[in-house]
């Protein structure tokens, strides 16, 4: 796998930690629960801090603390699983969060377009994916109808001339 | 060589502006990417699965069978023309339209399925969310801009939604389908209470006009009647909730049994109480936002495209005489128009012994020539699988009729027991337990005696060959359920459902019968109603005044002799 942040490859600074490893040093990714147990151990840490939710955790649960986190990477269990879709668009509008939004686990070529339009902005991906594959998801579709937290001009606004 | 056509009527219906016309193009590009993708194996069928899907390809029984669209069942001539085109070049020469409806072609080529698609993107249609877990092709009623009882086109809305729920970032992997219709008269005639959302243009008591919204209808193997989410939402306000009502959906749904998620089950697993109270932060959010807002000019720039067509003045406005054979086509077939001189007539798609539905190449390039000559160039597609001309003048209906006769598309049945639903059933379905075509055929005989059907009067029989309800056997006043009982066909009877706006989901009668019994045990259970029926009252009307018991005993008469 490797990491795909704002159009360009990138390093991964992010440690995922499971749920029974000891924290080390540097930033890491742990899961809601981690996060809710050790929560006061993680944010004093003074290092970026990721959580990963699963496509049933509503980011509604991590309170508060959302603005406090760097990143959270929402999972697609299975490609079918569209739940994601809209923990992004809630993170990006109801919740303000402005850190990374991570694409993890089973999606598909066919679906970076729409994770991007709701607000992801960094993808793990295959190792054959490349980024030609990454520009021609997004270009694809040149107009969109419907608003959404990337902000795009919709159909009915080049219509209107607005 | 085709004959050259007789120049088509444009009708007023919505047109691609050079949006649109990017959108579909762009969309066949990318899908054809995908199916080139699968071709190399590069996808695969797991995967290709919903991609393909999304784009109304299923895998059938015998070959891919193509959805195609009919965005709230209107179509120009020259979208008939291309449907037959399509037909003849890329499939057996035979199309069939749905319930929900769309139209089918049963024999189609992957390879082809690009240059289909091209062909169709030609004359403004797609297959885009024909299927899949996504919103699906907004439905209307079929009189619709025709009817005089409506509070005005609900078309123009059902456009507005088509767009908004074309390739919606949010939402093209739901936990399933997601079907809208949209209606705007007291008479129902699209089903509205079963469906996932349903939009009816309302006025309130001050006199404007907004849109009452119910969601979790459905019918499948969990019927439900939908509950209302709110009985009036402002003009502008409309995209907002409608959002607001799937983002609930796609964030709650179930996701663990495929039988469980549709938005009928959250619904009645939460209360629409609480449905309606996270329905309601959702969309104060949206509205708030403001972006989803529908501006005045938005909705009046579409509806110009709805605008009535210049009819007439001074027509006769009284059916001609022409012979029995018309005035009982007239009886069940033509209905009243808004402008004088005018009616509405419909072409049932149900002559006796045919397949419900289903349309040669040769009888669509028919059809499109009497929409060009008759009806404004216009056709809708309705749930029941007919056809309907909405704009024919009164004094044309005996020409109209002739050329329907020709074609064997004038059965006068409209609404009666011979105008039967049926799916497809296990002549052509993966998924069906049983054959649907060959019940309707046998009911439709048995009952062919037009004077017959007059005496019976308004009764819906809908069949189904499984219970994923695609006949919508659970609306039909006599509903039809194919099983597979150790692997013989069998059928269950329903009494008493309705998909009008006196919507009720039918009761079971008990055990089935067998493929060659059943048309009987309609026979028998018509027997009772009519012997026991009192003036004025419809077989729906009588089974809900006797109740079950009767019926039953009748149907199982034979058996217990």
């Amino acid at each position: 796998m490797k990491l795909l942040k704002h159009g360009a490859w990138a390093q991964d600074t992010f440690t995922p930690v499971a749920d029974d490893a000891a924290l080390p040093h540097g930033a890491v990714i742990v899961s809601l629960t981690r996060f809710q147990k050790d929560r006061e151990a993680l944010l004093e840490r003074n290092t970026p801090l990721g959580v990963r939710l699963q496509s049933h955790e509503n980011p509604e649960l991590l309170g508060d603390d959302v603005n406090r986190l760097s990143l959270v990477a929402l999972e697609f269990p299975k490609f079918r699983d569209g739940r994601a879709f809209s923990w992004a668009r809630l993170l990006r509008t109801r919740l303000g969060f402005t850190g990374e939004i991570r694409a993890v686990g089973d999606f598909l070529y066919d679906q970076i377009n729409y994770q991007r339009r709701v607000g992801f902005d960094a993808w793990e991906v295959p190792d054959r994916f490349t980024l030609e594959d990454f520009q021609r998801a997004l270009t694809e579709m040149t107009n969109v109808y419907q608003p959404s937290t990337d902000g795009r001009k919709t159909i009915r606004e080049l219509r209107a001339g607005i | 060589m085709n004959a050259p056509f007789p120049a088509p009527v444009a009708p007023n219906m919505y047109r691609y502006d050079e949006f649109d016309a990017r959108f579909v193009g762009e969309r066949v590009e990318q899908f054809a990417g995908q199916v080139a993708r699968r071709l190399k194996g590069e996808l695969t069928e797991d995967q290709f699965k919903p991609l393909r899907l999304m784009n109304g390809l299923y895998l059938q029984l015998h070959a891919y069978m193509l959805r195609v669209a009919v965005p709230y069942g209107t179509l120009s001539s020259r979208q008939i023309r291309k449907l037959a085109h399509i037909a003849r070049t890329y499939d057996k020469g035979f199309g069939h339209f749905t319930t929900r409806q769309n139209l089918q072609f049963n024999w189609i080529k992957l390879v082809d399925v690009p240059a289909i698609l091209r062909e169709l993107a030609d004359v403004e249609m797609h297959c885009i969310q024909t299927s899949g877990n996504c919103v699906r092709n907004v439905t209307a009623d079929q009189f619709a801009g025709a009817t005089p009882e409506e509070i005005e086109d609900p078309r123009p809305l059902a456009e507005i939604i088509r767009q908004w729920s074309s390739l919606h970032p949010e939402f093209v992997f739901l936990a399933r389908k997601f079907k809208i219709a949209v209606g705007a008269t007291p008479h129902d005639r699209a089903a509205l209470q079963f469906h996932d959302m349903a939009v009816e243009v309302v006025r309130n008591a001050e006199g404007r006009v907004g849109y009452k919204v119910m969601a979790g209808g459905g019918m499948g193997r969990t019927p439900y009647i939908a509950h209302v989410m709110r009985e009036f939402v402002e003009r502008e306000d409309i995209l907002a909730y409608l959002e607001a009502v799937l983002r609930v959906y796609n964030q709650d749904s179930r996701r663990d049994n495929i039988h469980k998620q549709r938005i009928k089950i959250l619904i009645n697993a939460i209360g629409p109480e609480e449905m309606r109270r996270r329905v309601d932060r959702e969309f104060q959010e949206l509205k708030r936002m403001g972006t989803l807002q529908l501006p005045r000019e938005e909705l009046d720039r579409i509806t110009a495209y709805f605008a009535p067509p210049a009819f007439e003045t001074g027509l006769p406005d009284t059916l001609p005489e022409a012979g029995p054979d018309f005035a009982n086509w007239t009886r069940t077939n033509v209905h009243p128009h808004r402008a004088p001189g005018y009616a509405i007539a419909t072409i049932t798609l149900k002559t006796i012994g045919q397949v419900p539905g289903d349309c040669s190449a040769e009888q669509l390039d028919v059809i499109a020539d009497i929409m060009d000559e008759f009806s404004l160039g216009e056709v809708r597609v309705t749930h029941e699988q007919n056809l309907v001309l909405p704009h024919v003048r009164k004094k044309d209906l005996p020409a109209i009729f002739a050329k329907l006769q020709e074609l064997d598309f004038a059965a006068p049945n409209a609404g009666l027991i011979t105008d039967i639903i049926a799916c497809p059933g296990l002549d052509y379905c993966d998924l069906a337990n049983a054959r649907s075509i060959p019940v309707a055929q046998a009911i439709a005989r048995k009952f062919a005696d037009l004077d017959r059907q007059h005496e019976i009067g308004e009764l819906k029989i809908k069949i189904s060959g499984c219970i994923n309800a695609c006949g919508h056997h659970h609306a039909g006043h006599i509903g039809i359920l194919g099983v597979d009982k150790k692997g013989v066909e069998f059928y269950q009877l329903l009494l008493g459902g309705s998909g009008a706006e006196d919507a009720s989901i039918g009761e079971i009668m008990g055990p089935g019968f067998g493929e060659h019994d059943i048309a009987d045990a309609v026979e028998r259970v018509v027997g009772v109603y009519l012997a026991q029926r009192r003036p004025e009252e419809r077989f729906l009307d009588t089974y809900r005044r006797i109740g079950m018991a009767p019926f039953k005993q009748a149907a199982f008469q034979k058996e217990a002799a």
